[in-house]
């Protein structure tokens, strides 16, 4: 559990980091806080020819909102998101953080880092394809945003070039009915399964819903359950016979955590309390 | 002497009184004969801690030297394959990588455990494969290099041409699968029958209820904190090769590398500093220690290798991978009339040495009744090779499977009979005047409290209010239910209770050295090799109570093998009971000679002095005192003033064998279901447990429930997994389920004391009840709360998956028991 050789270089801004990038070619790698990137590394399965900490990029920690939406910068770490303050749209950020990892990787671990790993039950993940937020990208050829819900290409892959950084992820919709919620035999594991819903309800019927499931796709996986939802009563009932849809509609894979039948169970007891916990919020 | 103004405050133990009290009033008893100045049974905190907090422990990775080589072993990528050749140019041209070594460069060393018995087939295990690799991640050769980066990088060059082969991976399929060794029929490596009792057949058939099930454990890790390791130099003055290794047994691991590598013992030392835990891991002798050992002398360089957790997980030893077939008689009150037990091991593919691969059968069939009375018995045990690691003996050895069985054959005969299935334990446990008992194993169980610690127990839990807590979540949709396991374990087994193993080194004894110096400070030297345990606190508890001195005075010296006389370390919750004896009888002899001192020179008769305080004292002569420094001082610096034929120095020897101990407890738990994941979460747990004389309750406490935390692990969480091809599937610890403290609930704890009859201290041993107990009172509990859907679980660990696919069966009667 030692990584192969690799060399080292510091970025001082965004600029240096995707010139550094450039220069040392496709096998180069962003280091942030390292908490996916390092194991991977040790493991040997990740063999970057070299690694550029952008760790000490000023001006990249920050959750900010304006008329536009909330805008996370790249660098924040997911205690920051945990801990910070933030507008009622938007409260289903700090309230999830709760389930990424472990407090010190917590401290360590950066909302872009996440975002960029893309593991398929990744909170930040699953929250930026419910919330349809932006990815903000920039590279030699300049910036662009991705939007969340095109940017998971599956296990580990994304839309994000070998050159390209990420440095903000932009929310810009508000989802004042919104919960995340998942399963792992341990507290801060990576979740079997995942769910992460939102919901507009008016004159106590569900109008709108949005469904997004992780841990039963090689991507975060979008369910329509609009069928079970729009137009019924938002009451228990009605989000049991959602997560009974979701389940019906996936085909989650099997391992060690959890076979593909346990699988669909796990997602109809996660939807229902996701919804549950998304009307009461 | 401010040192003595904190005193020693008794055992803080929540001895019963009223029909309970019979072992409470022992135990004050007891208390009362040390009298005033002991240290036993005082919650003296763990002089490691502080150390262990700072990170100043010095475990074998901190053990530093100059121009060390770092090895790194290439491994089998195939759990069965023919090795072809083995090409080392590549990685012999990696910077920093200075020699690459292969079983032909060593000269093929083995190790091989015996046993002396028929049923039991000797196997040799190659320290670095030959011509055929038997398990994933199997030694082949062993990359020496600068530092351990480049090692990896060697090891990876290594070019290795093989010839996978069909690997056998489970208890089922091994009897017709390929042979894991050559000509080994059935892949059988032990196959014994014992106990037979002609009755049997006849009592199973004619009994009013036989019981008949099967169990099953999963293939477990033991985890230490501290991975395996080692630094091996030459040490050119003496011609020794001494080894610094992370191991509960120094003397078997130099007894293992003479061996293997064909020395005499001491041309070798080996050394353990701090420990990390072992939990059985560490009391075998592992292949790679014996190759770095044997590197180092060839190179007369330094080398070290430090295990990672991927190896720990995957190459190292493991353990608990059980199967029992199991049929009971009952007649109608519940009373056991005779059991017959088909026992399997899956012990992967190498007999570990010395223990060898038949430690888990014999101590389950021997041992299986445990503390209920089996009129007639069998037992078949039996040793299944397979592709997979060797194992060793992790904490509790088959007794967390056997207490398991029983506890669940209790709960089925007492459905069956619709009886109280704690008036059926009762009516079988051994109980109050029929100690010492003899089974029908031929084993005999000294006095314990069985019955009380049941009765204790349960009207602890039922005051508490666990049973009204239950059907409060019952009735609020959770399903909820309490669980309870009653045992005993043999603790300490002495050399005649291990010589009936027939193993070709038979462990048992132990001794104990006690030194004073002319500072009145005191150096206990053993042959016992704490790993966590707290040894140095207890020993020199036990130590300073018989000198009168405090134990901040007293310091162990433990894990070298040029230290201590051959002892046999720490495992099988041996060492208060056997190394603990010892230390207090050398302490009595140097007690002695400190007492003969005073004597002299407070001119008084010999047996009227008392140490205790710093001080020796004088009956009937208050003010009459001599301090114990001062005695010392007189015995090195002054021994011209001691009577013609007195000793020299202050120093003796003692040792201890006791036949065997048996400890004993009840453990219960309330546990929940969720049930939308079928997650099992522990609510509450109580220990009532008895293992003679507490000597310090913290210690006990901290062992109790590290072990129960192990035996949940077992229960709900831990598993090792082979994929069919004979490939791990748990390599880390993402995949391999330790529960972290999240999932652990508090765990209270009460102590009973029966004291031990056959040592002075009375103290049983205690490192493994609490695995061994937990397991089965989970197991219990998880049936409890799933009897409203008619579904049985015998199988460890029980996982969300299981329980779920019970709890969405169509219910057979709703509302449960
Ligand atoms: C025990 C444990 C439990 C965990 N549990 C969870 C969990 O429950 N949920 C969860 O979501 N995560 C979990 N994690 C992962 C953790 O959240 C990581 O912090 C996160 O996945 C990666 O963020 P990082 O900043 O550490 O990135 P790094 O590890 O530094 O990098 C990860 C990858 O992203 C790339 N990268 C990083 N930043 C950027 C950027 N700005 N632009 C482009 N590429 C970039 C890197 O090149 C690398 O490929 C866990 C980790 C551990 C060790």
């Amino acid at each position: 559990m030692k990584p192969a050789a690799f060399t080292y270089h510091r970025a001082h801004d965004v600029r240096e980091a995707v010139e550094l990038l450039t220069e040392l070619g496709d096998e180069a790698k962003i280091l942030a806080g390292g908490q996916s990137l390092a194991p991977m590394m040790n493991f040997r399965l990740a063999r970057p020819s070299a690694l550029v900490d952008i760790t000490r990029v000023p001006g990249l920690d920050y959750l900010r909102h304006d008329a536009d939406g909330l805008r996370i910068g790249a660098l924040t770490t997911h205690r920051a998101v945990e801990t910070a303050g933030v507008p009622d749209g938007f409260r289903v950020l700090p309230r999830a953080a709760r389930w990424v990892g472990h407090y010190p990787i917590r401290c360590r671990g950066t909302f872009g880092g996440s975002i960029a790993h893309g593991d398929p039950t990744s909170e930040w993940c699953l929250l930026a394809v419910l919330l349809e937020a932006g990815i903000v990208l920039r590279g030699p050829r300049g910036r662009r945003e991705v939007p969340a819900t095109e940017f998971f290409h599956g296990f580990f892959a994304t839309a994000a070039e070998p050159d390209e950084m990420i440095v903000e992820i932009r929310f810009p919709g508000a989802a004042p009915r919104a919960a995340l919620t998942e399963f792992a035999q341990r507290q801060g594991d990576f979740a079997v399964v995942a769910a992460a819903v939102s919901l507009t309800i008016e004159d106590g019927v569900c109008s709108a819903a949005r469904l997004v499931l992780g841990g039963v796709d090689p991507q975060p996986a979008v369910v329509d359950a609009d069928q079970a939802l729009v137009g019924r009563s938002a009451n228990e009932t009605t989000w049991r016979a959602a997560g009974e849809l979701a389940a019906e509609s996936i085909d989650p894979p099997s391992d060690g955590h959890g076979s593909g039948a346990y699988r669909k169970r796990l997602a109809a007891t996660l939807v229902s309390r996701a919804f549950t916990e998304a009307a009461t919020s | 002497m401010t040192r003595f103004a904190v005193k020693a405050t008794l055992r803080a133990t929540n001895a019963p009184t009223g029909p309970l009290g019979r072992t409470g009033a022992r135990m004050a008893r007891e208390a009362k004969l040390d009298g005033h100045g002991t240290w036993i049974g005082a919650s003296v905190p763990r002089k490691e801690d502080g150390r262990m907090l700072r990170g100043s422990g010095r475990f074998v990775d901190d053990v530093e030297r100059y121009g060390a080589l770092h090895a790194a072993f290439v491994r089998s990528p195939y759990g069965s394959a023919t090795v072809n050749s083995i090409d080392v140019a590549a990685a012999t041209g990696i910077p920093g990588v200075h020699h690459v070594l292969t079983a032909a460069d060593l000269d093929n060393p083995y190790l091989l455990a015996v046993l002396e018995r028929d049923e039991f087939v000797p196997t040799t295990m190659p320290l670095l494969a030959e011509s055929e690799v038997r398990h994933a991640a199997e030694p082949v050769a062993v990359v020496l290099a600068e530092d351990p980066y480049a090692a990896e990088d060697g090891a990876e060059a290594v070019e290795i041409d093989f010839t996978p082969r069909q690997a056998v991976t489970d208890l089922d399929t091994a009897p017709t699968g390929p042979n894991v060794h050559s000509g080994l029929a059935d892949n059988c490596l032990v196959d014994l029958t014992m106990f037979d009792d002609d009755r049997l057949d006849g009592v199973l058939a004619d009994a009013p209820l036989t019981v008949e099930a099967e169990f099953s454990s999963a293939r477990l890790a033991a985890l230490p904190m501290e991975g395996r390791g080692c630094l091996a130099e030459w040490d050119d003055r003496d011609g020794q090769v001494v080894l610094h290794a992370s191991t509960q047994v120094p003397h078997q691991l130099r007894s293992g590398i003479a061996q293997a590598l064909g020395l005499p013992e001491s041309t070798v030392r080996v050394i353990a500093p701090d420990v990390g835990g072992g939990f059985g891991l560490k009391c075998v002798v592992g292949r790679e220690e014996v190759v770095i050992a044997a590197a180092a002398a060839r190179l007369r360089r330094p080398v070290k290798w430090v295990e990672d957790r991927q190896e720990n997980l995957t190459a190292s030893f493991h353990g608990h991978e059980q199967h029992y077939a199991v049929r009971a008689a009952f007649d109608t009150t519940g009373r056991l009339l005779g059991l017959a037990a088909d026992i399997r091991c899956d012990v992967g593919a190498y007999s570990a040495f010395p223990f060898t691969c038949a430690v888990e059968p014999l101590m389950a069939a021997t041992e299986l009744p445990g503390a209920y009375k089996v009129p007639a018995y069998r037992a078949r045990g039996r040793a299944i090779a397979t592709n997979k690691p060797p194992t060793a003996p992790y904490r509790g050895v088959s007794r967390p499977q056997i207490v398991l069985v029983m506890e669940r054959l209790m709960e089925k005969a007492a459905a069956a009979l619709d009886l109280d299935p704690l008036e059926v334990r009762r009516r079988n446990l051994i109980s109050e005047g029929e100690f010492p008992y003899t089974g029908a194993s031929g084993i005999t169980y000294d006095e314990g409290s069985y019955r009380e610690s049941l009765d204790l127990a349960e009207k602890t839990v039922t005051e508490a209010g666990w049973y009204s807590e239950r059907d409060e979540l019952r009735a609020a949709g959770i399903p909820a239910g309490i669980g309870f396991s009653c045992f005993s374990e043999r603790t300490a087994y002495g050399t005649p209770i291990m010589a009936q193993r027939r193993m070709g080194m038979t462990p048992g004894y132990d001794t104990a050295h006690v030194r004073m110096d002319p500072t009145g400070e005191v150096i206990v030297t053993t042959g016992t090799c704490g790993h966590g345990q707290g040894h140095e606190t207890t020993f020199a508890q036990i130590v300073a109570t018989r000198l009168g001195v405090h134990p901040d005075q007293v310091r162990l010296r433990q894990g070298d093998t040029d230290l201590a006389a051959y002892g046999w370390g720490t495992f099988g919750s041996r060492s208060i009971v056997i190394g603990g004896t010892s230390a207090r009888r050398a302490a009595d002899d140097v007690a002695a000679q400190l007492r003969r001192i005073a004597a002299h020179l407070l001119e008084v008769d010999e047996s009227d002095v008392r140490l205790m305080h710093g001080a020796a004292t004088v009956r009937g002569v208050p003010g009459a005192s001599l301090e114990i420094a001062e005695l010392a001082r007189t015995a090195y610096f002054r021994a011209h003033t001691l009577p013609e034929g007195s000793e020299h120095g202050l120093e003796a020897r003692g040792s201890a064998d006791p036949p065997g101990t048996f400890s004993n407890a009840c453990h219960t738990v309330l546990v929940t279901a969720d049930p939308g994941t079928g997650a099992v979460r522990v609510r509450r747990y109580l220990v009532v447990e008895d293992c003679g004389v507490v000597i310090n309750p913290l210690v006990v406490d901290g062992q109790v429930r590290g072990g129960v935390t192990q035996g949940i692990a077992a229960a709900l969480y831990e598993r090792i997994r082979y994929d069919g091809d004979g490939q791990p599937n748990s390599a880390t610890l993402m995949d391999y389920l330790a529960p972290t403290a999240s999932e652990i609930c508090p765990i209270q704890i009460t102590h009973l004391e029966t004291p031990c009859p056959y040592t002075e201290d009375g103290a049983k041993g205690m490192g493994e009840g609490g695995t061994i107990g937990a397991p089965a009172a989970v197991l219990n509990a998880v049936n409890d709360a799933l009897a409203h859907t008619g579904v049985a679980m015998d199988h460890i660990p029980v996982r969300p998956e299981d329980v779920l696919s019970s709890l969405s069966r169509p219910l057979a009667t709703v509302g449960g028991t």
